[in-house]
């Protein structure tokens, strides 16, 4: 154990430090060479997880196989790659992190088995895992019953708040309101289409995007629609469109129907660029453009968190690592660095609480910071959602985003949105 | 929902409209062909045709790389390259399916349903070990993209017109090969008799093999084609295969023309009702309208006299 105060630290750490100082009471938690020595295991571990005297259990649950790998491959990446620069830091705890890695395969009971796996048989410490609401909903029974917590890292819809699980990406009004705003605001749009897959998350989030526009915005919901998952032919809703003349398109279009949509919509003659309509989108991350084509999406909008274009030294050295490690021609979405969250939001809470038990972990979460953050500073909300700044990307060419706007302060996380039910 | 329009733009929006449905129909025959061929020739239900699909346009992919690398001045040219190339690569591999499991099947029509099933998992695989989970991205030559201005209100797609002419000229090739020629000939008598076409002297084991590749070479072609209109990725076949049986089923499993009438009627129901009803609902209520209509008439739409 000597040898590990010797391990220098990475900059990322150092600089980690120096944010956390300069936040008060945050560097109260913060490692200052913490040693596995000072925490007894059987102080730190009382509930019997997978913890020893030099490592503790952490796992990932992801589909690693079947529909689903497309998008859920990068969060994978994130989360080893967190895990793996912990470690280089000496881990939590002053425990290495090990990882056990199980496959939800794109199915959502083969996720509650595989949960059920690694809280009961593994008796891992957390959980890094689930993209699609479906398999979320599908291991939240598990995780309640066996009181395990998990980090999950898609936005989503919202209207559910678990004791259980952290929810490390944007919740519906955080990631829509800020973006119409925005829209009507910059761009003086009054008339919007709103289109989406037809599955619970962007059916509610075009239920809160018209009672935004209705209500607060003063503007017209013109259509609204959706088409099933995976249906590749747009040219009719393309014609509806033309028919309409909305000022803008809001499109909550996922996975291989993206692909479709935005190719059709070219060939159609409707030039992004010249923003009439003008196309909002809160479901394409430079993940998706990578199917797409950044010349079939160029001169689109889209709201999110995290653009990889971001400009800040926490991101570009994110950006780097992530490069180093999974190759040169990656990139990165908003729910990978979402992802990436996941496991320096345990530590933290882990190191506040100064113990591994879900319960203890649980108490410490709410408050905690992160100014080591790739888009920026995010914090714990009560609701375990996260307290983060909402952005405007808009697409270029070379299938990255240029941001084009960025909330002044922080959007405060509201699953159970009043008014907007 | 037509007023405060004037005529010449309804007139506009019902022109496209109707070009909508007819690139729709174009897509569907696209894909019901290989499978009609199969499966209305052979009686092989052939779950893995979405994956032959992919697999012509992940051919597709490579072959739009080496020109972008090698013969940037060509790269305009090279998804006619493609196209062949993958009715090669589907073609191929479809003979060597048939050759090392469907065969064995023929005497179980049902068993092909899981072994086909189980090919598609392993090619999905397998385009995820080779290509990676992610969709690729293919860049299409920038004259197949973009539309053409008819008149001020009119916008035609070109990569619809370019679906439209290679259904058509598919249609016609397959028709010359099934009808007018010896091999068709004998893929006709093969499939009426099996017996008395082996005693008469056809090396029906040759036939079948011929015909399970060639169907499934134009699944490639399809596939090639598709990365126009749709995304690339090692499971994207799926979203065609409950549309394909649909159109190959619903047309009467035997027939060529069946399966295009079927493709059309099936493509302008959908088109009319997504253009006034939500996307959704259109699907739901062209599904309905097919299966009552498959209870009363479950051979099809066109189905071959038999003797009973």
């Amino acid at each position: 154990m000597a040898d590990q105060k010797k391990v220098p630290i990475s900059p990322i750490s150092r600089r980690a430090i120096l944010a956390g100082g300069a936040a008060l009471g945050a560097s109260l938690f913060l490692p200052k060479g913490l040693r596995a020595q000072d925490f007894p295991t059987d102080q730190i571990n009382t509930t019997g997880l997978a913890v020893t005297d030099d490592t503790v259990q952490v796992g990932i649950l992801h589909s690693i196989s079947g529909t689903m790998s497309i998008s859920e491959t990068g969060s994978v990446q994130a989360e080893k790659l967190a895990i793996e620069q912990i470690n280089a830091q000496g881990g939590v705890l002053g425990r290495k992190i090990e990882t056990i890695q199980e496959d939800g395969a794109s199915d959502w009971p083969t996720f509650a088995e595989k949960a059920r796996k690694l809280l009961v048989n593994d008796k891992v410490a957390s959980v890094m895992g689930c993209w699609t609401s479906a398999s979320r909903k599908a291991v939240l029974p598990v995780f309640e019953q066996h009181n395990g917590m998990l980090y999950y890292p898609t936005f989503y819809e919202g209207l559910e708040e678990s004791p259980n699980v952290i929810y490390t990406g944007q919740e519906a009004t955080q990631q829509i309101i800020a973006g119409l705003d925005w829209v009507a605001r910059e761009k003086g749009a009054e008339s919007f289409y709103l289109l989406g897959s037809d599955y619970i998350w962007p059916r509610t989030s075009n239920k809160i995007a018209r009672k935004h526009i209705e209500d607060k915005l003063g503007g017209k919901v013109v259509g609204e629609e959706y088409y099933p998952l995976g249906h590749t032919q747009f040219n009719s809703v393309i014609n509806k469109i033309r028919l309409k003349k909305p000022d803008v398109i809001y499109a909550i279009v996922v996975g291989g129907s993206n692909v479709a949509f935005y190719k059709q919509l070219k060939a159609a003659g409707i030039d992004m660029t010249e923003e009439a309509p003008l196309l909002l989108t809160i479901s394409v991350t430079e993940d998706e453009i990578r199917g797409i084509g950044g010349e079939n999406i160029e001169g689109a909008y889209a709201c999110m968190k995290y653009f990889q274009s971001l400009e800040n030294e926490n991101n570009q050295e994110f950006v780097a690592a992530f490069k180093e490690m999974w190759g040169d021609d990656m990139v990165i979405g908003d729910v990978t660095q979402a992802a990436y969250l996941g496991p320096w939001l345990w530590k933290a809470a882990v190191e506040k609480a100064g113990s591994f038990d879900v319960d203890k972990v649980r108490e410490a979460s709410p408050g905690i910071e992160l100014a080591s953050a790739p888009e920026g500073y995010v914090k714990i909300h009560e609701n375990h959602h996260l307290w983060s700044k909402t952005r405007v990307g808009h697409a270029l060419a070379d299938g990255q985003y240029e941001v084009v706007f960025e909330t002044a302060d922080l959007v405060e996380p509201d699953p159970f949105p009043e008014g907007y039910q | 929902m037509f007023s405060g329009y004037s005529l010449p733009e309804l007139g506009a929006i019902i022109t496209m409209q109707g070009f909508a449905g007819l690139i729709l129909f174009s897509v569907f025959v696209l894909m019901a062909l290989g499978l009609a061929i199969i499966f209305g020739q052979m009686g092989v239900i052939n779950m893995a045709h979405g994956e032959f699909m992919i697999l012509g346009a992940y051919v597709t992919y490579l072959v739009s790389n080496a020109f972008a690398a090698y013969m940037p001045a060509l790269f305009g040219a090279y998804f006619f390259v493609a196209m062949v190339l993958a009715f090669c690569a589907s073609g191929l591999l479809g003979m060597i399916v048939e050759w090392a499991m469907i065969r064995h099947l023929y005497k179980r029509p049902l068993d092909t349903l899981l072994a086909t099933w189980g090919l598609s998992l392993i090619l999905q695989q397998t385009f995820r070990s080779l290509f990676g989970a992610r969709e690729v991205g293919v860049t299409i030559p920038q004259w197949m993209m973009g539309s053409l201005p008819v008149t001020d209100l009119i916008e035609i797609p070109i990569n619809g017109i370019f679906v439209m002419v290679l259904a058509l000229g598919i249609s016609a090739a397959v028709y010359v090969m099934m009808y007018r020629s010896a091999w068709g000939r004998q893929v006709r008598a093969v499939t009426q008799n099996r017996v008395m076409a082996g005693a008469v002297g056809i090396d029906t084991e040759r036939t079948d093999r011929m015909t399970f590749g060639i169907g499934c070479g134009v699944a490639g072609v399809a596939g090639a084609a598709f990365t126009m209109i749709g995304s690339t990725g090692p499971t994207s076949g799926q979203a065609y295969i409950v549309d394909t049986f649909l159109v190959v089923v619903f047309g009467g499993a035997a027939s060529l023309l069946g399966t295009i009438a079927s493709a059309f009627s099936i493509s302008q129901a959908q088109s009319i009702l997504e253009f006034f009803l939500s996307g959704s609902m259109a699907k739901v209520i062209t599904l309905l309208v097919v299966v009552g209509i498959l209870m009363l008439r479950p051979q099809g739409l066109f189905a071959m006299k038999l003797r009973k």
